[in-house]
C-alpha cells in the first residue's frame, strides 16, 4: 500500500507547529516526542504503520477549532482519530501530519428520554453511550463488534454498522445532528433534536465521509427503549446454498429478525476448536436472533423454525434460556479472536445482494484454492454484508501481498455481482485503490468536488478514500 | 413557456440539460409544488418509467424515477412488501392532481407516520443515478443494504428538491407488510397530555410504529398509537400499552386512521398549511405561540412523529389579511429557529404571490455550504433555481 511522500517543508517546521499548538492546548495535550507519537502509528489495520509528526488531544470543541486553525494556516495535514479501531486504515497517519485524537472528549452532554435522544462528545465509546442510558432501559442501536473500544467519532466517520442493523439500521439512520469543526476552524451545527428538516442533507454526507470533511466533536444520537428480551435459534445446514435459500425465505415470510449471522465450515471448525460452543459438524450455520416478550420471541422462533425445517437442516436448536443463548453466540462472538489464534488474517466487508450469496461463496472458495490461502466466512447474512477472513502468515515473505491480492479479487467479485467494496468498515487506505472498480471517473470526481467544498486545501485525512493518482492534483495544490 | 420537456432516458435528459439555455423547473408528477416556483421551462421525469429490478428475498427494488408510487406499491403488495416509510400523498392539501412519482418522493424526502419507527425516505434509498446541471450522468450508492464505499451522495440527493441533479433511477430497500395492525386512541384534554402520552408510548419497548394526535370532533384531542406485527404480538403489546396509557385518559382501539393522518385528507379545504419539525416536546411551545397569535380565530393542528412533526392549518377566514398572514409566517419561522427547528410554508392561497421564505432560512454557515454544493453540482444554476429559498 503506497502512501504519499511526506512534505519536507512541513517536517522542517515541526517545532514551530508544536509551539503554536502548545499555545492553545494544555502542555501534555501536544505530543511531539517520537517515542510517544509512536502510540499513534497505526489503527487496527496493523500491517501499516507510520508515526505522525505530532499528535494532539483537545478536550473541547473550541480547542479542536484552535488546532485546526493553526494547521490550516501552516498547511499541515490533519488525520482525525477516534479510538483507532479502524480496520481500513482510516486513522493511519502520514509522517507529516497532525493526529487529532478526540479520546479526551467523552462527556455526555444531555440525555432526553422524552424525546429519545442523547448528546455526547464524539470521543465517547459506542458501548458507553448505551451505558449512559441503561438505567432508564434505553440503548444506542448501532453495535459494531469493536463497540467496547470504538468511538462515536469513528462510527460517524465510517458510518459503522453491526450485527443488529438488519432491524435498527447503521449509524447514519441513528444520527440526528453533529457539531462539526471545519478545516479552517469554523464551528457549525448540523441537524439536531428534530427529524428531517428541509434543506440539503449535509448531515447525511458528513456521516461516512471518513473524517475528510470536518472533525465531528459532538453528536446527537437517537436512543431506543430496550426490547424486553432476545433469544436466538441456531440452524445447521449441509450446504451454503441451502442456508442462503433459508435466509431469503425467512425475509420473504415477513419475519424481521434483529440479526441473521452466517458461518461457513472453516469458521465453524476454528470457532468450535477455540470456544467449544458445541456447534454441530456441518457446512453452514445460521444464528437468527429475535426480540420481544417471551411469548413474542417463542412465536417468532417457531415461525423461523418452520421455515428452516422445509430446508432439511442438519440440526436446529432454539435457545430456551440465557445460558443457551450465550452458548450459541459464544462461537460467533469469538470468531475473529479464534481465527487470530490459528493465523494472521485480513477481514474484508464487501456487501452483496442476498440473492448472490451462494455464487459468491462458491467463487470465494475457488479463489481460495487458486491462491492457496484459507478463507473463512462469517457475516451478517440478512443484509448481505460479507466478512471473508483470508488467512495468511505475516512472517512469510510475500504472503501479505498475496493475501491483499486475493482480497482485491474478492472485492471485485462483490462489485461484479451488484454489491460494493465495503459495507461497514470504510474505504480508508485498504480499499482506496479499488474505488475505480465501483465508480466511474466522473462518480469519483463529484465526490472529490464535495470535499473541495468543505476542505478546499485537502488537508483533512487527504490520502484516504480516493486512489492517490486520482486525488494527486488536489492534494498537491 | 414552451411545452413540457419529457426526456425518455438518461441520454436524452443529459442532452437537454447540456443544451438548456435557461432555468428548468424539474418535476415528476407535479403533485408537490412546494417552495418558490420561479418561471422556467418545465421538465418532467414522467416518461422515464419502469421497475428495473425487484428481489423480494433481498428486500430490494430498483425503478426509474418517473414510475408512479401507485405502481410501485401495487408490485410490492403482490409480494406482501411495502415502502415502509409510507410516503405522504400531498395532493389533498396542495390541491394538485397527477401521480406522485418515485423521483418526487426521494427528491423531497417524503415520509409518513412510520418515519419515527423505521426512518425516512432517505434512509430507504440505497442508490441513485442522476444527471447533474452540466449533463453528466452520475451514480452513487448501489442496491445493497449496507454500503459505505465513498461519500453518501444518496442522502445528499434525497431531499435536494431537484436542485443538485435530476434523479433518473433509485434503488430502494423495502420491508414486509405487517400481518396486522392495531391503533389505540387515547382521549386527552390538553396538547401537553397528548405529547406526554405519545412520549410515554414511544418510550416503551412495544415498538410503536405511529404516534400522532388529532383534534377530536367533540373537543379535546385524540392521541393515536399504532402497533404492527404478528397477531399474537400485536394483541400482547396493545394490552400492555393500554395499561401504560390509561393514566392519560380513556383508551380504545379504533379503525385504522392512518391514511387520513398521513395525507391530511381532511385539510383539503384549508387555505394555508405549515409543516414544522422540532424536538417533540418543543411542539408545545409552538402551539402556545399559535394560541396567543390566533386567539379566538383558532387554527387547525395535527401532531405526528410523537409531536416532532407539527402540521398547522388555517382556513381563509382565520387570517385577516395578507400583512397579518406574512407577519404570522415570519413569527412562526423566528420562533421555530429559536427552538432549532424548521418551519415550511407548504401552501397558502392568501400568501401565494408574496415574496417570502417558504423553507426555514438556514443558518449562515449551512447556507454557505449548501450554496457551494449547489454550485458544484449545477454551476450554471439552472436546476430549480431558488426552489429551496
Amino acid at each position: 500500500m503506497e502512501m504519499p511522500q511526506p512534505n519536507a517543508e512541513i517536517l522542517s517546521k515541526k517545532a514551530k507547529v508544536a509551539a503554536a499548538l502548545r499555545a492553545v492546548l494544555p502542555y501534555d495535550a501536544v505530543i511531539d516526542d517520537p517515542s510517544e507519537t509512536r502510540a499513534y502509528e497505526c489503527d487496527a489495520l496493523t500491517a501499516y504503520r507510520c508515526p505522525p509528526m505530532i499528535a494532539v488531544l483537545p478536550a473541547t470543541t473550541q480547542e479542536v477549532s484552535d488546532v485546526l486553525k493553526i494547521c490550516h494556516r501552516e498547511g499541515v495535514p490533519v488525520v482525525p482519530r477516534g479510538s483507532g479501531t479502524s480496520l481500513a486504515g482510516g486513522a493511519l497517519p502520514t509522517a507529516d501530519c497532525v493526529i487529532l485524537g478526540v479520546a479526551k472528549m467523552n462527556k455526555v452532554l444531555e440525555t432526553d428520554y422524552d424525546n429519545r435522544l442523547i448528546r455526547v462528545q464524539s470521543g465517547r465509546t459506542n458501548l458507553s453511550v448505551s451505558g449512559a442510558v441503561e438505567e432508564e432501559d434505553f440503548f444506542y442501536a448501532p453495535d459494531p463488534s469493536s463497540q467496547l473500544a470504538c468511538a462515536i467519532a469513528g462510527n460517524i466517520a465510517m458510518n459503522s454498522g453491526g450485527a443488529h442493523c438488519l432491524k435498527y439500521g447503521v449509524t447514519t439512520n441513528n444520527l440526528m445532528g453533529v457539531t462539526l469543526v471545519m478545516m479552517d476552524g469554523e464551528i457549525i451545527e448540523v441537524g439536531g433534536g428534530y427529524l428531517d428538516a428541509p434543506g440539503l442533507d449535509i448531515l447525511g454526507v458528513i456521516c461516512g465521509s471518513e473524517g475528510q470533511l470536518g472533525v465531528v466533536t459532538e453528536a446527537t444520537l437517537r436512543i431506543l427503549p430496550k426490547p424486553e428480551g432476545a433469544r436466538p435459534v441456531m440452524i445447521a445446514f449441509d450446504s451454503n446454498e441451502v442456508a442462503g435459500a433459508c435466509v431469503a425465505d425467512i425475509i420473504k415470510a415477513g419475519v424481521l429478525p434483529v440479526a441473521i449471522e452466517f458461518m461457513d465450515r472453516p469458521i465453524i471448525e476454528i470457532c468450535e476448536n477455540f470456544a467449544k460452543a458445541g456447534y454441530p459438524d456441518c457446512e453452514a450455520l445460521l444464528i437468527v436472533e429475535v426480540e420481544g416478550s417471551e411469548a413474542e420471541i417463542q412465536d417468532q422462533l417457531d415461525r423461523i423454525s418452520r421455515i428452516a425445517k422445509k430446508h432439511n437442516p442438519v440440526e436446529l436448536r432454539q435457545s430456551q434460556s440465557a445460558a443457551e443463548s450465550a452458548a450459541i453466540w459464544l462461537g460467533r462472538k469469538s470468531a475473529f479472536g479464534a481465527v487470530g489464534q490459528v493465523a494472521d488474517y485480513m477481514c474484508l466487508d464487501g456487501t452483496i445482494p442476498v440473492s448472490a450469496l451462494p455464487e459468491v461463496l462458491r467463487r470465494i472458495k475457488e479463489l481460495s484454492d487458486q491462491y492457496g490461502l484459507r478463507v473463512g466466512n462469517v457475516f451478517h447474512a440478512g443484509d448481505g454484508n460479507m466478512h471473508p477472513l483470508i488467512m495468511f502468515n505475516a512472517n512469510k515473505e510475500g504472503d501479505l501481498e498475496l493475501c491483499e491480492s486475493m482480497g482485491a479479487d474478492v472485492l471485485r467479485l462483490c462489485v461484479e455481482v451488484g454489491g460494493c467494496l465495503t459495507g461497514e468498515h470504510g474505504v480508508g487506505i485498504e480499499k482506496r485503490d479499488l474505488m475505480e472498480t465501483q465508480y466511474s471517473a466522473e462518480d469519483l470526481e463529484i465526490q472529490m468536488a464535495v470535499k473541495d467544498v468543505f476542505d478546499p486545501g485537502w488537508l483533512l485525512n487527504p490520502s484516504k478514500v480516493f486512489p492517490l493518482s486520482v486525488s494527486q492534483s488536489r492534494r498537491a495544490s | 413557456m414552451s411545452d413540457m420537456l419529457y426526456p425518455a432516458d438518461e441520454a436524452a435528459l443529459s442532452d437537454m440539460l447540456r443544451e438548456a439555455a435557461g432555468p428548468l423547473r424539474i418535476m415528476g408528477g407535479g403533485t408537490r409544488p412546494i417552495g418558490r416556483i420561479a418561471p422556467a421551462q418545465a421538465l418532467s421525469t414522467r416518461r422515464m418509467q419502469g421497475i428495473t429490478l425487484y428481489e423480494p428475498g433481498a428486500m430490494t427494488l430498483v425503478a426509474k424515477t418517473g414510475t408512479s408510487i401507485e405502481e410501485i406499491e401495487a408490485v410490492l403488495a403482490a409480494e406482501k412488501q411495502r415502502l415502509a416509510f409510507e410516503p405522504m400523498d400531498h395532493r389533498a392539501i396542495l390541491g394538485t392532481s397527477g401521480q406522485p412519482t418515485l423521483g418526487g418522493v426521494i427528491a423531497a424526502n417524503v415520509s409518513g407516520p412510520r418515519r419515527i419507527q423505521v426512518g425516512a425516505a432517505r434512509d430507504f434509498a440505497l442508490g441513485v443515478t442522476f444527471v447533474d446541471g452540466t449533463g453528466q450522468v452520475l451514480s452513487n450508492g448501489g442496491r445493497v443494504m449496507k454500503n459505505v464505499t465513498g461519500y453518501d451522495l444518496v442522502k445528499l440527493m434525497s431531499g435536494s428538491w431537484g436542485t443538485l441533479g435530476v434523479l433518473t433511477e433509485v434503488a430502494l430497500k423495502v420491508l414486509p407488510v405487517s400481518e396486522t395492525q392495531t391503533t389505540l386512541k387515547v382521549h386527552v384534554t390538553t396538547w401537553a397530555d397528548a405529547v406526554a402520552s405519545m412520549s410515554a408510548a414511544l418510550g416503551t419497548p412495544f415498538d410503536v410504529s405511529g404516534a400522532a394526535t388529532v383534534q377530536a370532533k367533540n373537543g379535546g384531542f385524540d392521541s393515536l398509537i399504532r402497533i404492527e406485527g404478528f397477531e399474537t404480538s400485536v394483541q400482547y403489546r396493545a394490552s400492555e400499552l393500554t395499561q401504560c396509557l390509561a393514566k392519560f385518559g380513556a383508551v380504545d382501539a379504533v379503525v385504522d386512521p392512518w391514511a387520513e393522518v398521513k395525507d391530511l385528507t381532511a385539510w383539503a379545504d384549508l387555505d394555508t398549511v405549515w409543516r414544522i419539525s422540532v424536538r417533540p416536546t418543543d411542539s408545545l411551545s409552538v402551539l402556545e405561540l399559535m394560541q396567543n397569535l390566533q386567539q379566538d380565530r383558532g387554527f387547525h393542528c395535527q401532531l405526528d412523529w410523537g409531536g416532532g412533526l407539527i402540521w398547522l392549518g388555517l382556513e381563509a377566514a382565520q387570517m385577516s389579511d395578507v400583512q397579518a398572514g406574512l407577519a404570522l409566517h415570519q413569527t412562526l419561522q423566528r420562533h421555530v429557529a429559536q427552538l432549532r427547528g424548521h418551519a415550511t410554508l407548504m401552501t397558502s392561497g392568501l400568501l401565494r404571490d408574496q415574496d417570502l421564505c417558504h423553507f426555514q432560512p438556514p443558518e449562515r454557515a449551512i447556507e454557505r455550504v449548501s450554496q457551494s454544493l449547489r454550485k458544484t453540482f449545477d454551476p450554471r444554476g439552472i436546476l430549480n433555481p431558488e426552489r429551496m429559498s
